[in-house]
């Protein structure tokens, strides 16, 4: 733990190191959860004792277009064997980008004993540390949740469209191309578009990625963190955020540095994203590349 | 509805038979382990841009050669070690499509990726893969209009 206090983050218990993670493989009272982007890294060797949680097969509603209800959370959190008071540790690829989204569906369902493994599985590999393939199963249990709450960490349109009127700031986490306008969507894959391109007018452009060291997936250290978004974009501690990407996982790993490792009061991820402001008539956008806040 | 060359078609036909979605990740990382990166002769890194497979974020890499008789082979490079959809999607398309005529490989379309991978891929992963598939047919249709315009 001692390496993660020194990296002087806001809240640095919702992260875990990946030794203290080897050393509570066993405890009974931490669940190990993997959730990545590529669908076949758990099933080719995960933490021992780890389970799998899929975002489109366990966290997405299978029919429309939003997150899973209090009963299928509780489905999902009954079959894993987890208690409202066990501590869940999530970890996965792609920087936990995944891991990150994870952590925020949870976090409408208010599971407060919820961690990330930094460095995820990127680090953990690099260390050499034991995987597995063998999938583990735990006994069930009855888990209650409150319902979910979409009020604190989640925006909607509208909320959006307020917070822009107000001058608040906005934090588009996509790529430059994406955020310029350069790129729309792929040809042919009119799931992944939008009919516009470009951002949302005032959004800062700082790509997910950039809080993460590409070389073990671990956070960047608050420091730096804040030469990037206070210093380079110009948000101020006090301010209360929106992230936004395409369809709002990337956005979940920013809201995550800005919420817990930055301590920003309020920060909320816009999941609509992109495919929805992109393809909303009236809304409005800015093409081009964008500034920094001032003032 | 698509048709897809035979070798490939075999393939979308067993890995659609699978129900179990656990047997189905087993098959398609056996895939993935079969992956054979792009020989020194054909490639060295630092691999060219032109050659990097759009919206991949798992680093992919595509080239196509052409052999003697005509028919085309494929070679791949996946940089992110974690790419395992990846390696298992270019093993894929390797193993029905190098070897084939132009032709064969011009005829694919990104839907394989869905019936490969199904309900079980991310938009952003499938975008990536389905990038890879693109690049594939791409590269394959250069051969067949230079063969038609001969």
């Amino acid at each position: 733990m001692s390496d993660i206090l020194k990296k002087g983050y806001a809240h640095s218990e919702v992260l875990v190191s990946t030794e203290w993670v080897e050393q509570h493989i066993n405890d009974p009272n931490v669940r190990i959860i993997e959730s990545n982007e590529d669908p076949l890294l758990y099933a080719s060797g995960h933490i021992p004792g780890a389970v799998h949680v899929d975002w489109t097969a366990d966290l997405n509603d299978q029919v429309r277009r939003d997150y899973i209800q209090k009963e299928q959370f509780e489905e999902l959190m009954s079959r894993i064997g987890v208690t409202p008071d066990m501590t869940v540790v999530f970890y996965g690829d792609k920087n936990n980008w995944w891991a990150c989204y994870a952590f925020w569906v949870f976090q409408l369902f208010q599971h407060k004993n919820a961690k990330i493994m930094d460095g995820g599985r990127l680090k953990w590999e690099k260390e050499g540390r034991p995987l597995t393939r063998e999938v583990p199963t735990y006994p069930r249990t009855e888990y209650r949740a409150p319902e979910r709450d979409d009020s604190q960490i989640r925006a909607f349109r509208e909320q959006v469209m307020e917070h822009l009127k107000a001058g608040r700031p906005l934090v588009d986490v996509r790529s430059p191309e994406e955020y310029t306008g350069e790129r729309l969507h792929m040809e042919g894959y009119p799931n992944e578009g939008a009919l516009r391109g470009g951002h949302i007018p005032g959004a800062v452009n700082v790509p997910w990625s950039r809080a993460a060291n590409p070389d073990d997936g671990t956070f960047k250290p608050a420091d730096d963190l804040r030469k990037i978004y206070l210093e380079e974009q110009g948000l101020r501690p006090d301010d209360e955020v929106i992230a936004y990407c395409r369809i709002g996982e990337r956005s979940s790993h920013t809201w995550f540095v800005l919420k817990y490792l930055l301590g920003f009061p309020k920060v909320r991820n816009y999941d609509g994203s992109w495919t929805e402001w992109g393809n909303l008539v009236g809304a409005p956008v800015e093409k081009g590349p964008g500034k920094p806040r001032s003032g | 509805m698509s048709v897809y060359p035979e070798k490939l078609a075999e393939i979308i036909e067993d890995i659609q038979s699978i129900t179990d979605p656990y047997e189905k990740s087993e098959v398609l990382i056996e895939y993935a382990d079969q992956f054979r990166e792009v020989p020194e002769t054909v490639a060295r890194r630092p691999f060219p841009e032109e050659h990097r497979v759009p919206f991949c974020e798992s680093d992919a890499y595509v080239w196509v050669r052409q052999n003697p008789d005509g028919t085309l082979q494929f070679y791949f490079a996946v940089e992110n070690p974690q790419g395992i959809s990846a390696k298992a999607m270019a093993a894929i398309l390797d193993e029905s499509l190098s070897g084939q005529p132009p032709e064969v490989a011009a005829q694919i379309s990104p839907d394989i990726v869905l019936k490969i991978f199904g309900q079980n891929i991310s938009m952003g992963k499938g975008q990536g893969l389905m990038g890879m598939v693109g690049m594939v047919k791409n590269l394959a249709l250069r051969y067949v209009s230079e063969d038609s315009r001969k």
